[in-house]
């Protein structure tokens, strides 16, 4: 098999001006008579089912909280970047593009980046126009922060709560077009396959989580915003009810998975404190902008944090890395922050913590500003934590956050299988290996509102597609499949539950496939996984039954999926033999302990495709080009 | 510590309900509510009962999923927090708590502590926007907003939709989620030229979904873990009176408010059914 990405020939800056003006145009008397499935109402999925149903198509959305105003987007803190270039201090599209590819480690399409970068300035006019709060300077103009490692300030916010705003904004118009009858929208409704008939993307099957029923859904195209994996690890940011089920459905029906193994671990977390934990929390990583990040000096350091003198403080990331200090990406501060513990210099009870510290900052600027700044953040901390981060530092640790990895799409957000589009953090497009902060929410609305609703109209246009009907024995054949899944996994009433599983398998995938790896740690993890999920077929159990609202069963069809996931993502990870932004392989590092990336060998995307559970996948590699930025070591000394 | 939980335990709406008490032993003060009820979960698989049911998602008090009342307040005792962020230590060590649903008319109950809330949808749905199509912006900076404007809008904007206001109030009124999106939207010059057309639409919606009418009692903001201002509703009283003037021509129609869920292949309600 051999991937076409479709990207446009000729200058970057013009290529998206081109493809648009090369795309066919369904008439728009003609987009009525054309059904559009969106699965997720996250960003991605809320404001392409929004501007689909303004455009006149006739769509249906899908997500499995009780309201599409629940989607995990809401959780995003920090901001929502732009090349506006209203601070004038050399922002541009040229600049954006530029650190999202360098940031990305030189493992992301040049071409769909440059696009991201274009888009990023319509968003912002898009969410303002919606009513979004953002911040605004006294004289009643945007205000903007810098976030995560940039050296300009593009950073839009809406205090800590900028996710939520712009969910609630693309919400709001998906709810518009609800009232004007263009979308119905299907909350309580989970995705349990894709249907594909000869080849293109036909529909879905879904749970209706409430009564239990099976149904399937027909339509001309099905864009999938379901958002990321990164529970497969048990802990981490996501909310819980975050999962993969959707695209690895797909997977299993041909779309192929991107780069699985490339997963963000965000250094700023509050760190674990027992077995009963559910979930980890992220503290925005906006607070490296003000906050120092140190350790003991000495191993064994047990003195509270103010009586440590200074000199016997180790601000480590200043020290090694002079010009970004705290603000070095994602990746470099957990894998050094999991570097000193390992050395024995965490604090904390578990030892897995570093202090990130605000008394200079509160000296220098005064506690109000740090309030103004930080007041909600110090006020979620000090309750998850009972510390008062304005007196004592902060402890944080690195947690699982965002995966890079999805399905693989084209330039046009069209997977391997026709029809099927994916947006959002589902699919693998726009970050490469690791993503920089602030840029997962402007390429969800990116996708969303500004590309998908021109490349499916394209398809449409260019696809006769043949009526199908509910008869079909595709339909019928994925519905039975649905059925079975169910069935087998309420009939196995074993003796350990779904969470059991769910925690076990996380600290496989976290201990081997996590901040950093080994060929043989993965090969051990691929072991372990296969053992764990053979038990999990034969072990579990799922009590009640089917024909009603189950959340253990719902549960159990997700952890099946993140079994799959995780050995593909060790045989992804292993194949990779090279270390490259989140995926740090061991025997690949610099002398002074930095990624070494091989470009030689490994400037592509590894794109897999399946073959049946137990034989290995396919790999098909996609190569990449760098014509603009050229691959250099990425340095934050 | 050790706690005892009196839960609400009912399997479906048309079913009835009745407390069930439990006991938790290994409760750690440092675990929130619903990692409490996550531990009691685990024992009643591993004995072959029926685990409680409650919604949760992201589990940091921003998705609105969470909430249910312990011991008659909602989301338990301490202000400005949804049950996934309140945690253990805030309870004594062999105290009693009673965990309820919502309890409404425009909140029927699913099952044991999960109720359906898409009664807010259609709130919002009625009106709850600025109605711009993708594409027709202006550049962010071509309107200014005052600093103090943008800063109440978000103060507005801040509701998570939880339902812990209907749920606290006796009327089980939905002032304050209503009125905190009319404040939002009609604070930024955005949002001023729907102001009239926005209220009319989302109050008419409100009482068409059977929440009771506001009396001013207040108890709603005493619960809101976003900490949403009265003056919300006042807001939503002013537009709402003013815009029956201005806008007394104009015919207001309502969705339908169906609270099925079975669809069978197709979603069988017409939400436009209404009146
Ligand atoms: C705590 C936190 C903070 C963050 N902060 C930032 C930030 O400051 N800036 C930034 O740029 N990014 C941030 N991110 C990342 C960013 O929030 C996400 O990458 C982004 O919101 C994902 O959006 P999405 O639309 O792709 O998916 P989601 O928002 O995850 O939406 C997924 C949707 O799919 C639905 N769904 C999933 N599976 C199914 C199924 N099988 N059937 C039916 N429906 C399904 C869900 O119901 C939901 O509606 C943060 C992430 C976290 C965890
Ligand atoms: S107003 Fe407050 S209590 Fe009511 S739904 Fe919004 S956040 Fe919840
Ligand atoms: S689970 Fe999201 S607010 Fe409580």
């Amino acid at each position: 098999m051999q991937l076409d990405a479709r990207i446009p020939s000729g200058p970057i800056e013009a290529a998206w001006d081109k493809a648009r003006f090369n795309m066919k145009l369904v008439n728009p008397a003609n987009k009525r008579k054309h059904s559009i499935i969106v699965v997720g109402s996250g960003l991605a999925g809320a404001s392409a089912a929004a501007t689909l149903g303004e455009l006149g198509y006739r769509v249906s959305c899908f997500c499995f909280q009780d309201s599409p105003r629940r989607a995990h987007s809401i959780a995003a803190q920090g901001g929502i970047n732009a090349a506006k270039n209203y601070q004038n201090d050399g922002d541009s599209i040229y600049r954006l593009f530029y650190d999202t590819v360098k940031g990305g480690d030189f493992r992301s399409r040049e071409a769909n980046v440059y696009r991201l970068a274009q888009i990023s300035v319509n968003i912002i006019d898009q969410c303002v126009a919606q009513g979004v709060p953002f911040a605004r300077e006294y004289g009643g103009t945007l205000t903007n922060r810098s976030f995560g490692g940039a050296q300009v300030s593009r950073t839009f916010y809406a205090r800590g709560q900028t996710g939520q705003q712009l969910l609630l904004g693309a919400y709001q118009a998906l709810e518009r077009q609800v009232q004007a009858g263009t979308v119905t929208m299907y909350p309580r409704t989970e995705m349990l396959d894709l249907i594909v008939i000869d080849d293109h993307a036909r529909g879905i099957v879904t749970r209706n989580l409430v009564t239990g029923e099976i149904d399937t859904h027909l339509a001309d195209a099905v864009i999938l915003g379901t958002g990321g994996y990164g529970n497969v690890y048990y802990l981490s940011t996501n909310a819980k009810g975050s999962n993969v089920t959707a695209i690895w459905r797909a997977h299993k029906k041909g779309a192929l998975f991107a780069n699985p193994c490339f997963t963000q671990i965000h250094p700023t977390c509050i760190p674990v404190s027992g077995d009963y934990q559910s979930k980890l929390t992220l503290m925005s990583e906006s607070l490296r902008n003000d906050g120092r990040i140190w350790v003991p000096r000495k191993k064994g350091d047990k003195r509270a944090p103010d009586e440590i003198p200074e000199e016997d403080r180790d601000y480590y990331l200043e020290r090694r890395y002079p010009s970004f200090g705290n603000l070095v990406p994602r990746d470099v501060a957990s894998r050094n922050a999991k570097y000193v513990c390992d050395e024995g210099r965490g604090v904390g009870e578990t030892g897995l913590g570093v202090y990130l510290d605000f008394a200079d900052a509160i000296q220098r600027l005064g506690r109000k500003a740090i309030e103004d700044r930080y007041g909600n953040l110090f006020e979620m901390y000090q309750r998850i934590t009972d510390e008062d981060p304005y007196k004592v530092p902060m402890r944080i640790y690195p947690a699982i956050h965002y995966t890079m990895g999805g399905l693989w799409v084209d330039y046009y957000l069209m997977s391997t299988i026709p029809g099927l589009f994916v947006v959002g953090e589902a699919n693998f497009s726009d970050h490469g290996a690791n993503r920089l902060g602030a840029s997962a929410l402007m390429q969800g609305l990116s996708d969303g509102y500004f590309i998908v609703p021109y490349t499916v109209g394209d398809y449409l246009a260019t696809n006769k597609l043949e009526r199908v009907d509910e008869s079909h024995f595709e339909i019928r054949n994925a519905v039975a499949c649905v059925e079975q899944t169910v069935q087998k996994l309420l009939s196995i009433k074993g003796r350990r539950t779904v969470d059991s599983f769910h925690r076990e398998l996380g600290k496989i995938v976290w201990e081997y496939c996590g901040m950093s790896r080994t060929a043989q740690g993965l090969e051990n993890a691929i072991q372990q996984i296969r053992q764990l999920r053979d038990e999990y077929w034969q072990n579990v159990n799922v009590p009640g039954s089917g024909e009603d609202f189950n959340q253990s069963l719902e549960k159990a069809g997700r952890v099946a999926d993140f079994f799959e996931l995780a050995e593909l993502m060790c045989i992804d990870a292993l194949e990779r033999n090279e270390s490259c932004g989140g995926h740090f392989r061991e025997e690949y590092q610099t002398a002074e302990g930095e990624a070494q990336r091989d470009d030689d060998n490994y400037s592509y995307v590894a794109a897999w495709g399946y073959r049946g559970y137990g034989n290995p996948p396919d790999l098909v590699k996609e190569p990449l080009d760098f014509e603009y930025v050229h691959p250099a070591q990425r340095s934050y000394k | 510590m050790r706690l005892t939980l009196k839960i609400w335990r009912q399997q479906t709406r048309s079913a009835s309900g009745k407390f069930v008490t439990y006991s938790v032993d290994n409760v750690n003060s440092d675990m929130s509510m619903l990692e409490c009820l996550d531990v009691l979960n685990e024992q009643l698989i591993e004995n072959g009962d029926d685990p409680v049911a409650f919604e949760h998602d992201c589990r940091e008090g921003i998705c609105g999923s969470c909430g249910f009342m312990i011991n008659g307040i909602a989301h338990g005792p301490l202000p400005a927090t949804t049950v996934c962020q309140l945690t253990m230590r805030h309870f004594r060590d062999g105290q009693e708590l009673v965990l309820e649903p919502w309890r409404a008319k425009a909140f029927p109950l699913i099952k044991d502590l999960v109720v359906d809330r898409r009664s807010f949808d259609r709130i919002i749905a009625a009106g709850g926007y600025i109605s711009v199509s993708t594409g027709s912006a202006p550049d962010g900076n071509a309107i200014l907003v005052p600093k103090e404007s943008a800063d109440r809008a978000m103060d507005a904007a801040a509701c998570i939709g939880c339902g812990a206001c209907v749920a606290a109030c006796p009327n089980a009124s939905a002032a304050l989620f209503t009125g905190a999106k009319i404040a939002h939207l009609g604070i930024l010059p955005q949002g001023k030229p729907e102001r009239d057309i926005r209220a009319i639409r989302m109050v008419t919606q409100m009482n068409a979904e059977g929440f009771g009418g506001c009396t001013n009692i207040g108890e709603c903001i005493g619960v809101c873990p976003k900490e949403i201002p009265l003056e919300v509703i006042a807001a939503m009283n002013r537009d709402y009176f003013r815009g029956s003037w201005r806008e007394r021509d104009n015919v207001v129609t309502t969705l339908r408010p169906f609270t099925e869920w079975s669809t069978g292949s197709k979603l069988k309600v017409d939400p436009h059914s209404g009146n």
